[in-house]
């Protein structure tokens, strides 16, 4: 088992373990703009289709990373668009009456 | 500057951007603190994008742009859709998603082989099956949240079997290009399965589990993510795929545990069929039905009303009527609050989103466990679209197929009035005892305009 997967498993397993406890803290309430807001986050996959657009190894990895960047762009964009238009809706009673 | 210093920055940044991750989803815990999480979530994608674009090894910037551009044009409108679509869009950006994954394993696969490492080949091999199957299903899923496809669920005899036949002969040929490399014409046959995986899985299910399949989707997309992460040995993907894959299965768990089924049964049960043979001799049973009049006089004789939405209250845009409602109610000193089952809608939270939006303060938006508590000491339950999820035959009903998932007790109000279009069973099918009972009265008619008349008879030009 080459080294590189013992440590990338390292840091998935504290990554979920992290994830699991920051999550089960977030409100009910909030669950759908969770669901987006994890999209959004999950779209810095950008990142990897990035770089596998601009090495230019093979005109098939500058087509798919492409199409991944656009993809995975409209991600990022779309959910913290609708993230941030779902929390301005969530009010109190108070704010609602000034 | 000199190229192992710029990747130690980009390094940097990319930890930067995880750190920045992992507080904004911590800052979501409450509605209070949750707009500044967004803020560091923008922050942390920036930030990793331009240090990206910086950075050592790209030669070429032009599709990046373009992608960057298009991506930008397709986002923004999906970022703008109305709160009603949240959960196919939601569906589509988890397609999005398990896409790109899919794209850049599959461009991995070919820049190396045939000498991928065996190690390496499993990875790919998972990561692009996963993300395939999840894209094709996540494509399925907003199709049917958009009603393009068939709610029901698509079923034909053996279809479990087939499916699970399908899989593993994915999985089958990811070990054999681990051993033979030079049969690389089988890597698009396993793509090709994987994709075709994905619609086997998600057609034979039904519309009133998408919370569930949405959530599990999002958790498969995640997963894509992560073992992308395994195999490009990209730390920051591999933290993002795991915040992700933790939430949806969280998010997944609690809407299994509030349908009290298991994740198999909603993967394989294809609930919500057509019952048939369940219709012989229904027995006649009364129903007892109410004008607007009614229904505005016994409300304004209450003192306390618990509002029961479901996803009803959503097709009929019945939300605002509702608040309006809400207010009039309020003003003359009773006390409105909502009881919001977990799976309530089509997505988790999808009610308190809606609410929201209609302007309803959040802390009036209850959940069950908070509801229930109080509903013997409630004088109505208003249901409003709602009806698997306030059935009481998932108490006492032993046959029923419900029976044991968690309700919200609205039979334990003094009187219980519901709106409805007709007697019709659910989207299960199931039958609801409530609309039988004597303290029961049923409200026949589209949401929005039978709540809108209520309103009208409660308003300041009536009779009050």
């Amino acid at each position: 088992m080459p080294a590189d997967f013992i440590i990338s498993l390292y840091i998935f397993v504290l990554g979920g373990f992290i994830g699991f406890s920051v999550i089960t803290r977030v409100s009910r309430l909030l669950h759908t703009p969770l669901m987006s807001l994890t999209n959004a986050l999950d779209a810095v996959v950008v990142v990897a289709a990035m770089i596998i657009a601009g090495r230019r190894e093979t005109e098939l990895a500058v087509i798919l990373g492409t199409i991944g960047v656009a993809a995975s762009f409209s991600n990022a964009v779309g959910g913290f668009i609708i993230t941030e238009r779902m929390l301005g809706m969530f009010k109190t009673g108070k704010a609602n009456k000034s | 500057m000199n190229p192992i210093v710029q990747q130690h920055v980009t390094d940097f940044v990319y930890l930067a951007s995880i750190i920045l991750f992992i507080l904004s989803l911590k800052w979501l815990s409450s509605p209070a603190t949750a707009r500044r999480g967004v803020r560091a979530g923008e922050i942390g994608m920036a930030i990793a994008i331009l240090a990206t674009l910086a950075g050592a090894g790209i030669v070429q910037y032009t599709w990046i742009l373009v992608g960057l551009a298009v991506g930008g044009a397709v986002g923004v409108p999906l970022g703008l859709v109305k709160t009603t679509a949240v959960p196919q869009r939601t569906a589509l950006s988890h397609a999005f998603g398990a896409l790109t994954a899919a794209l850049i394993g599959i461009s991995e696969y070919y820049i190396q082989t045939p000498h991928v490492p065996k190690f390496g080949m499993i990875e790919i091999a998972l990561e692009v099956i996963i993300g395939g199957l999840t894209f094709t299903g996540s494509l399925i899923a907003a199709g049917k949240l958009q009603e393009i496809l068939p709610q029901r669920p698509m079923t034909y005899r053996g279809q479990n079997i087939v499916s699970l036949t399908v899989l593993a002969a994915a999985i089958g040929i990811g070990i054999t290009l681990m051993f033979w490399q030079d049969i690389s014409w089988l890597f698009p046959v396993m793509v090709v399965i994987s994709l075709l995986f994905g619609m086997m899985l998600v057609m034979p299910i039904g519309g009133a589990d998408m919370p569930t399949v949405i959530a599990l989707l999002n958790s498969y997309a995640g997963l894509a993510d992560a073992l992308l992460g395994f195999v490009l040995n990209s730390k920051v993907l591999i933290v993002a795929g795991a915040l992700d894959g933790a939430s949806g299965f969280i998010l997944a768990v609690i809407m299994c545990k509030a349908m009290n089924r298991s994740f198999t049964n909603v993967l394989f049960g294809a609930f919500g069929q057509l019952q048939t043979g369940a219709g012989k001799g229904v027995e006649e049973r009364t129903v007892r039905s109410a004008t607007p009049e009614d229904a505005a006089d016994i409300l304004k004789a209450a003192s306390s009303v618990v509002i029961v939405p479901g996803y009803g209250m959503a097709v009929a845009q019945a939300q605002h009527k509702v608040r309006e409602l809400y207010d009039l109610l309020t003003k003359q000193g009773i006390n409105v609050t909502f009881g919001v089952h977990p799976v309530a809608g089509r997505m988790p939270g999808h009610m308190n989103v809606l609410l929201a939006e209609a302007d309803i303060p959040y802390d009036k938006l209850l959940d069950m466990d908070q509801v229930n508590g109080d509903m013997p000491q409630t004088d109505v339950a208003l249901i409003i679209g709602a009806n698997d999820v306030c059935n009481p035959a998932a108490r006492t009903d032993s046959s029923s197929p419900i029976f044991g998932m968690p309700i919200i007790d609205v039979d334990k109000a003094r009187t219980v009035m519901v709106v409805k279009r007709s007697l019709n069973p659910g989207f299960a099918g199931i039958d609801n005892p409530l609309f039988y009972m004597d303290k029961t009265l049923m409200l026949f008619g589209d949401a929005k305009n039978f709540i809108g008349e209520v309103v009208r008879e409660l308003g300041p030009g009536s009779h009050l």
